[in-house]
């Protein structure tokens, strides 16, 4: 069996009192893009930063590839990282970047690096410093790729660049992807930048994982009802209620269930991927089931 | 050879926009039987998205018998859907231009006459069930 990219038990982080990342249990299949989104300071980067090694976890467990994070120097070469902002080394040329990485990297693949810089229309010999933003996202991607990693973890890769790098950088990514067959986890606080390319998603909020799973199983799963006000509590067995909203007349409802909700009273409609970010992301923890007062 | 492009704001699935254009080409008689359709890596560098996407695309299509995956050399289109219902779309296309015509006399705006059009057909497929 291929072991998960990532298998959490009870993750958790502590600064001091403060908690970054609370009892994250998770399983990622291989081979998928993952979507970890999550308001700013939810725990992204934490996450991230424990599952390449930069960190170590205060309790509980994690293996990445089924391996110890950093532990050893096979274990870094099949691991990529790409950390927030792209960082870059200002004063060194494109071709010392390359170089750097051939020297530091046992499986790096010189060539295919020098033809993505090309394809990219960059001069080997420009400063990094003097890239744009776009450009020093593509440099940093092409220093990950060419490790050929079996798993590349991207931190807010997109954030900081303007439509167009976005979604040459993301086609740059596919075509990885598509040619060796990788895994990629990347964050994003805006899950409309990932809606596109990720088929997993972890929705991660106050250092919480609130959802995890396959992209099209958490869409079959989610509806929103709309229908004469009703408490929460009288919705058929066997939904969840993530977000509920109501007015004098009228409840709105965003629910997980397995199956669709054959009620004639209500309107039952699909979600989007945003939405059902957004409703988890709303939701307070809270009483599962507040009970609604009774109108007369 | 056709290319992709996906709209983020339809609601429809990314993998579904892809069957849809692909079902679209044949029916428009610019795919037909013999013609490659783009590579992943091709749509995948093309429209930045999940190559999971693009393969779910063309296994549904192979499913559904009108495309072929030869491994290693790329997928093609098995069959050609435009026979003599290509040419029934000038005369429908006529008609249906003469309808929405008297339908904007009586007074129905775009979106009324959209509504009319959905239900209509909408209760037609069901009786034909």
């Amino acid at each position: 069996m291929i072991s998960p990219v990532i298998q959490a038990e009870g993750l958790s982080k502590r600064y001091g009192r403060r908690e970054a990342l609370s009892d994250c249990t998770l399983s990622i299949p291989p081979k998928h893009v993952v979507g970890l989104v999550g308001p700013n300071g939810a725990g992204k980067t934490t996450l991230l930063h424990v599952a390449v090694g930069l960190l170590p976890p205060t309790k509980g467990r994690i293996e990445v590839l089924g391996g110890r994070p950093a532990s050893d120097p096979a274990q870094l070469a099949r691991v990529g990282f790409v950390a927030q902002d792209a960082p870059t080394y200002a004063g060194l040329s494109i071709a010392d970047h390359l170089r750097f990485g051939a020297h530091t990297n046992p499986r790096w693949d010189q060539r295919m690096a020098e033809e993505r810089i090309t394809k990219l229309g960059l001069d080997p010999s420009q400063k990094a410093g003097r890239l744009s933003g776009g450009q020093r996202a593509q440099l940093a991607l092409t220093m990950a790729i060419a490790k050929r990693p079996e798993l590349l973890i991207l931190d807010e890769p997109v954030a900081s660049l303007d439509p167009l790098a976005r979604r040459e950088f993301l086609q740059g990514l596919m075509g990885f992807i598509a040619d060796q067959d990788a895994s990629v986890i990347l964050s994003s606080h805006l899950v409309s930048d990932l809606e596109r390319v990720c088929d997993y998603l972890i929705v991660l909020v106050a250092s919480r994982v609130r959802v995890a799973g396959e992209v099209d199983d958490l869409l079959a799963s989610h509806f929103r009802l709309t229908g004469p006000r009703r408490d929460p509590a009288d919705l058929p067995p066997g939904t969840e209620v993530i977000e509920d909203s109501h007015t004098d007349r009228q409840s709105t409802f965003i629910v997980r269930r397995a199956a669709p909700i054959d009620d004639p009273a209500l309107s039952v409609e699909q979600l989007t991927l945003e939405d059902l970010v957004l409703a988890y992301m709303s939701r307070a923890p809270r009483n599962p089931h507040p009970a609604l007062e009774t109108t007369p | 050879m056709i290319e992709f492009h996906l709209d983020g704001r339809s609601g429809v699935a990314p993998y579904m926009q892809l069957i849809q254009q692909v079902r679209q080409a044949m029916r428009l008689g610019l795919l037909t039987e013999g013609d490659q359709l783009p590579t992943v890596k091709d749509v995948v560098a093309k429209v930045a998205i999940n190559p999971n996407t693009v393969l779910k695309a063309y296994r549904e299509l192979e499913y559904e018998g009108l495309v072929t995956a030869r491994p290693g050399v790329g997928t093609f289109v098995t069959q050609t859907l435009t026979d003599e219902s290509l040419a029934a779309h000038g005369p429908l296309r006529d008609e249906l231009r003469a309808w929405l015509a008297r339908a904007r006399a009586a007074g129905l705006n775009a979106e009324s006459i959209e509504a009319l059009f959905a239900t209509t057909f909408r209760t037609l497929v069901e009786e034909l069930r």
